[in-house]
């Protein structure tokens, strides 16, 4: 990148490592940062989405759509998430296959089974064999994301189902005095409050994010896990310019270095988050706000 | 083959004992139940020996972070922030590469890349940290009045410690600690996911089901099989750990005494 980077093995120690740390593919390190965070970004509002959709389906009257809703509240209890990781990656992968077979090609007799095999016809393949390097990255980046987003829709449903149960039943019947339909009372009354309640379990569950996101390296995605494993192994003369021996260790307390301080960072604002929500609120925090300014 | 002959040969290959070859083609449904539940082995004894380990260690670390000397706090703060703050995933990845690096310095420490060793002391310090916070946050509400009472009755130091706070501690952390006991179990599935190379073949449950995913390309039949391992697994925990927190609550009325909750918010 440097100007003097032409000769890396006659510089100093100091210099040395400014070349080595902004060659290409450590160019390719810090651009997996930002697919990390993208991925936070993203997944973050399409999670509360499905939590909210699982939470409201489990506090149906109508019983098939509330065993939905709990039975999709209760996966997450009693398995490793991580086991829904590579379940989920691999399941959706061949359901969408599926679905673009019995679309595409309704005319294919053979199994889609076959032994050890799952066979679709050749346009259903998702993406095309013949698609770009990058539709191929894309697509696989995008099932990341929605298998995390079905992970983590389960806790937030879970989150958001204890929500909606602590708002203050005297409400919701207030609500009903006043005539209000089941749909008014759902979204007039009973929306609008639970967010504070919901608030604590929602932050542990960002944190929780952020801290399952080296997972998207058992997904196939090129992220930071990956790049560090990749840049950090012993690389000889022939191959590189940057000859060093087994710094592996070393990368992956630079990442965990980084997580600390995106724990830390996050801690800190959602803190100040909760202290900006809780102001004038009737709860035992609001309180003692009231308390220590006075 | 019968499903008899399967489990014989099988049963115990995560250990490796039995069939040394893993089997290649025709699995059948015994081949799975058999082997995933072979891998169990691995997350139960895992699960088992941290937990236990981990709690002497929690203990030690709630009274430092509650200390009111820096000496002790500090230290404490930060051993709980650092494994409370990273993910276990790459803690796992700094453990194995740390001990592959030590290694090539020391040969002494040439068991700890193994998974049995290596894996199990960075799942130790993991559950330490995490049961350290619920111990803590348990420590700063005992009642005052137990305190005070210990006080009144002369005890110091160590019996004001023994008979006092700990139980105390204990029984207002039980519920959320079996919580934290069932995720360390769930954690430790992903030991074989994370450097620790599985030495001829043997595996845990999830090392297992995946080398079925991928040699038969069908999800459906080797994770929901694990899953059933797990959840069962799980209800063993609940049991086990009610037990306990009946124990430990068996002076208190009934109505007084705290519920086991299951809360499924933790991932580290």
């Amino acid at each position: 990148m440097f100007s003097y980077c032409t000769e890396p093995d006659t510089l100093a120690s100091l210099a040395w490592l400014t070349c080595y740390l902004t060659t290409g593919a450590h160019m390719s390190l810090y651009m997996s940062v930002f697919v990390v965070l993208l991925l936070i970004a993203i997944t973050a509002p399409v999670a509360l989405l499905f939590g909210f959709g699982g939470a409201s389906a489990a506090r149906s009257a109508f019983p098939p759509l509330s065993w939905l809703g709990k039975g999709y509240i209760a996966i997450v209890r009693g398995v490793p998430d991580i086991a829904f990781f590579l379940f989920f990656v691999i399941a959706l992968d061949q359901a969408i296959e599926w679905l673009r077979h019995q679309a595409l090609c309704p005319d294919w007799s053979e199994p889609i089974r076959q032994g050890n095999d799952f066979v679709v016809c050749q346009a259903a393949k998702m993406p095309l064999g013949n698609a770009p390097q990058w539709v191929h990255e894309t697509y696989g980046f995008s099932l990341a994301v929605l298998t995390f987003a079905i992970v983590f829709g389960a806790f937030a449903a879970n989150v958001l189902f204890g929500a909606m149960r602590a708002v203050p039943r005297a409400q919701l019947e207030t609500a009903e005095a006043y005539g209000m339909t089941e749909r008014q009372t759902f979204w007039r009354v009973l929306v609008p409050q639970m967010w504070v309640y919901a608030l604590p379990g929602l932050s542990n569950l960002w944190m929780v994010l952020i801290k399952a996101t080296p997972l998207l390296f058992l997904l196939g995605v090129e992220d930071i896990v990956y790049w560090a494993r990749e840049l950090g192994g012993t690389k000889t003369p022939r191959f590189t310019d940057y000859p060093h021996g087994d710094w592996r260790m070393w990368y992956f307390l630079a990442l965990l270095v980084f997580y600390l301080i995106f724990t830390r960072i996050s801690e800190v604002a959602l803190d100040k988050l909760m202290a900006r929500l809780t102001r004038g609120q009737a709860t035992a925090a609001g309180e003692a706000q009231r308390k220590a300014v006075a | 083959m019968s499903c008899w002959q399967t489990i014989q040969d099988y049963g115990l290959r995560s250990v490796g004992i039995g069939e040394r070859l893993l089997p290649r083609e025709d699995f059948t449904l015994c081949h799975q139940f058999t082997l995933i539940g072979s891998g169990m082995i691995w997350n139960i004894y895992f699960g088992v020996l941290a937990l236990c380990l981990g709690f002497f260690l929690a203990t030690a670390l709630a009274m430092g972070k509650a200390s009111s000397r820096a000496v002790f706090r500090k230290p404490a703060q930060w051993f709980i922030f650092i494994f409370r703050g990273s993910p276990l995933f790459i803690q796992f990845f700094f453990g194995y590469f740390l001990f592959l690096n030590l290694k090539s310095v020391y040969p002494i420490f040439d068991p700890f890349t193994a998974a049995w060793l290596g894996a199990l002391i960075v799942l130790f310090l993991n559950t330490a940290a995490y049961s350290a916070e619920i111990f803590y946050g348990a420590l700063l509400s005992i009642p005052k009045g137990d305190t005070e009472a210990a006080d009144a009755y002369g005890m110091s130091g160590w019996s004001r410690f023994k008979r006092v706070i700990w139980p105390t501690m204990l029984r207002l952390a039980w519920p959320a600690y079996t919580n934290e006991a069932i995720f360390l179990f769930h954690a430790t599935a992903l030991v074989f996911f994370s450097g620790f190379p599985a030495w001829q073949q043997r595996g845990d449950a999830l090392y297992y089901a995946n080398y079925f995913a991928d040699k038969t390309f069908n999800p459906f039949v080797p994770y929901p099989i694990l899953a059933g391992y797990f959840i069962l697994l799980t209800l063993v925990i609940v049991g086990v750990f009610g037990l306990v927190n009946a124990r430990l609550n068996r002076h208190l009325p009934q109505n007084m005494r705290r519920k086991m909750r299951l809360r499924p918010n933790l991932i580290r």
